[in-house]
């Protein structure tokens, strides 16, 4: 179908657009910008008056469940939350159940998404069999299968050792490791981070330090094997502050943030709503300033979801028991926007962090991964289309996800995604 | 966000910690108290105010003391009181939390005593009772331990008269004590001069310095002029993760002998909520010594229970 966008505010960071405009999809692809390609003819018009036209987000953290735990969600069900997010193109963590080590379970997750049809899901491969941390998994045989890159999920592996040969293995066929930073010790039984409000609370904590001892190992390794290294879900400001220095020093790192921790702290967790219940756990207001400011600035490249879809017999517990997580794919482009809002941060620069910027770390981790995250001529036509002045309510109603559980529940948020468009073909529309 | 513990009209109707309690509710509850004191001494020592009312008394982890005075208090206000030891029957079942509650609720209960090893779970039991139905907290986790808190400050008041010049020592290990938060809520709010928490690094929670406390990890320095010691118990399992050597290292540097008690004030009162660990965090020759008020706060335990009791089952729906 040939499909033009009128009139929106086409903004592409890629290359460098912000500007109203028109743009020209044909054949499922971006077929021009500002003035139709030769002998295009439009099939369907939409007027994007007053809306955004961004490239289709890309997240680089969203758990559909599959397989394993289905009473939690299903691909159907989130990738349904997905598109109405807006996004795309999914990166999956490996800690489904059974977890992502082995080639079989890839080609099956694969092919039911190929069923479905919709957004393009990445999976990350189990860096370790089972997630144990004692044995590597076929890396080869799974990138085979589809997986982009290397995880643990949260998962941290106990023996060091392990993490090192994990990284030369890697770096042998060029694969890329994504790891969170997590002290095996120091996390374990945490389920708040240290500090006045955990005390308070009676939680026990997890210190800054699970994080930035994590962070000095992960580098140091990296410095000798040269694997190259995505850091998910930082959480603290010492951690990104190490980070920023990495980088200075010229290591192939780069780094994500949840879209919680941009806007939450500890204290918001206000009498144990096991809705704040993440992982990692909210932290201070130093360390979300430092969250912002690095997103800012690029030393965090990316904002994800880390949707983590949770029933309600598992979050309607106390604190401690509750399983971490909060349902988020349709929050990411909200909160993102608010986060500009609230920051100052300018639109394409906001854009950029949940676009093109996640879009070249997932480019980075797999040749085989086309270019998205962009609005180039020629490109797959994945966009988003926005209504930034609109606001919505977060309730268990106004979610699609099979999880209604977030800590922005029944919070007003910005900007609502009127169509989502994946290959050209329009893939969701609100109802208006 | 409101006080989860009070209603719309601004009364008491659960009790889950001290914490943000005004002095009013907590003088009110003391007053309360002293009322049933004397109750203790009479022939009947019954009151009809909870007549007709079912307490459930819902203890998820191990307790016979604080069960105990619950049991008795409840009985005292002639409530009838149901015990339930929920760790050897539907939890073990596997039945959630929110469900056992639902079916005790079908069973016309009016007030819940609980006792959960989870900081928190009174108030997620709270939200989820219907609006006539009360909570008390009988201990959560490391969260809080009000009725102790408060049982505690009755004594103090009846042996001391007036919070406002007093100086209080915590003793031990904070970190896991829910009695130590609920006290320092309580000290704090009723305007004692100076609240002191004393320990080793490894059982001083982050962050103790904001809930206005002075810390100290030198009990010689921490003891000195106090007029109030509360020793907190010590668990074994301390010795286990690296948190201390030995109970014997322990009790020579934080245990309290004679010769550190004769560093406090002359009229200085020594407390511990039991049950004690002789020669482990205490000595003997204090814990039956004449500055020893431990007795007393297990009589008076009877009728702050009942207190508290008394006044969240007259709450308003």
């Amino acid at each position: 179908m040939n499909l033009e966008i009128k009139n929106g505010r086409v903004i592409d960071p890629t290359h460098g657009v912000d500007r109203i405009t028109t743009l020209y999809i044909a054949d499922g692809k971006v077929a021009g910008i500002d003035t139709a390609p030769s002998g295009f003819k439009s099939q369907r018009s939409i007027d994007a008056t007053g809306k955004l036209v961004i490239p289709g987000l890309v997240d680089l953290a969203a758990r559909l469940r599959e397989p394993g735990f289905e009473h939690r969600g299903t691909l159907e069900s989130e990738l349904r939350a997905a598109l109405a997010g807006g996004i795309t193109s999914l990166v999956l963590p490996p800690d489904t159940d059974p977890t992502l080590d082995e080639p079989g379970l890839v080609e099956m997750l694969k092919h039911r998404a190929r069923q479905i049809d919709q957004v393009n899901l990445y999976p990350l491969g189990a860096m370790t069999v089972g997630l144990k941390g004692e044995v590597i998994t076929e890396m080869a045989e799974l990138t085979e299968a589809g997986c982009i890159a290397f995880s643990q999920a949260d998962t941290p592996v106990l023996d060091t050792n392990v993490v090192l040969r994990a990284m030369q293995y890697a770096r042998t066929f060029n694969y890329s490791l994504w790891l969170r930073a997590q002290d095996p010790w120091m996390s374990r039984g945490g389920v708040a981070a240290s500090g006045a409000y955990a005390s308070r609370l009676g939680l026990s904590g997890v210190p800054v330090q699970a994080e930035t001892i994590a962070l000095h190992t992960l580098l140091e390794l990296q410095r000798t094997s040269g694997v190259r290294l995505h850091l998910c879900r930082l959480s603290s400001a010492a951690g990104i502050e190490l980070v920023r220095a990495a980088k200075r020093e010229g290591l192939p790192v780069t780094c994500d943030v949840s879209a919680n921790h941009i806007h939450l702290t500890d204290v918001d967790i206000g009498y144990y709503d096991s809705n704040f219940r993440l992982d990692p756990p909210l932290r201070g207001q130093r360390d979300r300033d430092a969250i912002r400011a690095g997103l800012a600035d690029g030393t965090i490249d990316a904002l994800c979801s880390d949707h983590t879809p949770v029933d309600d017999d598992d979050k309607m517990m106390p604190f401690a028991e509750a399983q971490p997580g909060a349902t988020g794919l349709e929050l990411l482009l909200s909160l993102t926007l608010k986060w500009a809002q609230d920051a100052g941060v300018p639109l394409l620069e906001a854009v950029a962090r949940v676009t093109r910027d996640p879009a070249r770390i997932v480019c980075a981790s797999s040749a085989t991964v086309p270019p998205c995250g962009q609005l180039g001529v020629g490109v797959a036509a994945d966009i988003c289309i926005v209504d930034p002045q609109a606001s919505w309510q977060v309730t268990r109603q106004s979610l699609l996800s099979q999880s209604q559980h977030t800590p922005f529940l029944n919070m007003e948020l910005p900007g609502r995604v009127v169509a989502t468009i994946v290959r050209g073909q329009l893939a969701w529309e609100a109802s208006v | 966000m409101r006080n989860p513990q009070l209603n719309r009209h601004g009364e008491l109707t659960h009790l889950i910690t001290t914490e943000g309690l005004s002095r009013n509710i907590l003088t009110h509850i003391l007053d309360t108290a002293e009322t049933f004191v004397p109750l203790a001494e009479r022939d009947v020592k019954k009151v009809p105010l909870l007549r007709g009312k079912s307490v459930f008394n819902l203890f998820f982890e191990n307790s016979t003391r604080t069960r105990t005075t619950f049991e008795i208090a409840a009985k005292r206000l002639s409530a009838d009181v149901f015990n339930l030891n929920i760790n050897v029957s539907s939890a073990a079942k596997g039945e959630s939390l929110l469900d056992t509650i639902a079916n005790l609720s079908a069973m016309q209960a009016d007030l819940f005593v609980v006792r959960h090893e989870a900081s928190g779970a009174p108030y997620l039991i709270a939200q989820h009772v219907a609006p006539h139905v009360h909570v008390v907290n009988a201990g959560d986790g490391r969260h809080a331990h009000p009725t102790q808190a408060l049982l505690d400050m009755y004594t103090i008041r009846h042996f001391k008269k007036d919070f406002s010049n007093l100086t209080v020592a915590v003793v031990g290990d904070i970190l896991h004590s829910r009695v130590a938060r609920s006290n320092i809520h309580a000290l704090t709010t009723l305007g004692v001069a100076e609240v002191r928490a004393i320990g080793p690094l490894t059982l001083l929670p982050s962050g103790l310095e904001q809930m206005g406390v002075r810390v100290f990890t030198d009990m010689n320095e921490g003891l000195k002029d106090v007029d109030v010691i509360i020793m907190l118990r010590l668990q074994n399992e301390r010795m286990r993760g690296a948190l201390l050597p030995s109970s014997h290292e322990y009790f020579k540097h934080y245990g309290l002998t004679e010769e550190k008690l004769a560093l406090a004030k002359p009229d200085c009162i020594v407390m511990h909520p039991g049950p004690m660990n002789r020669g482990v965090e205490i000595a003997s020759s204090v814990a039956d010594g004449k500055q020893s008020v431990i007795l007393n706060q297990v009589t008076f335990g009877i009728a702050v229970r009942m207190a508290v009791m008394s006044i969240v089952a007259g709450a308003s729906a």
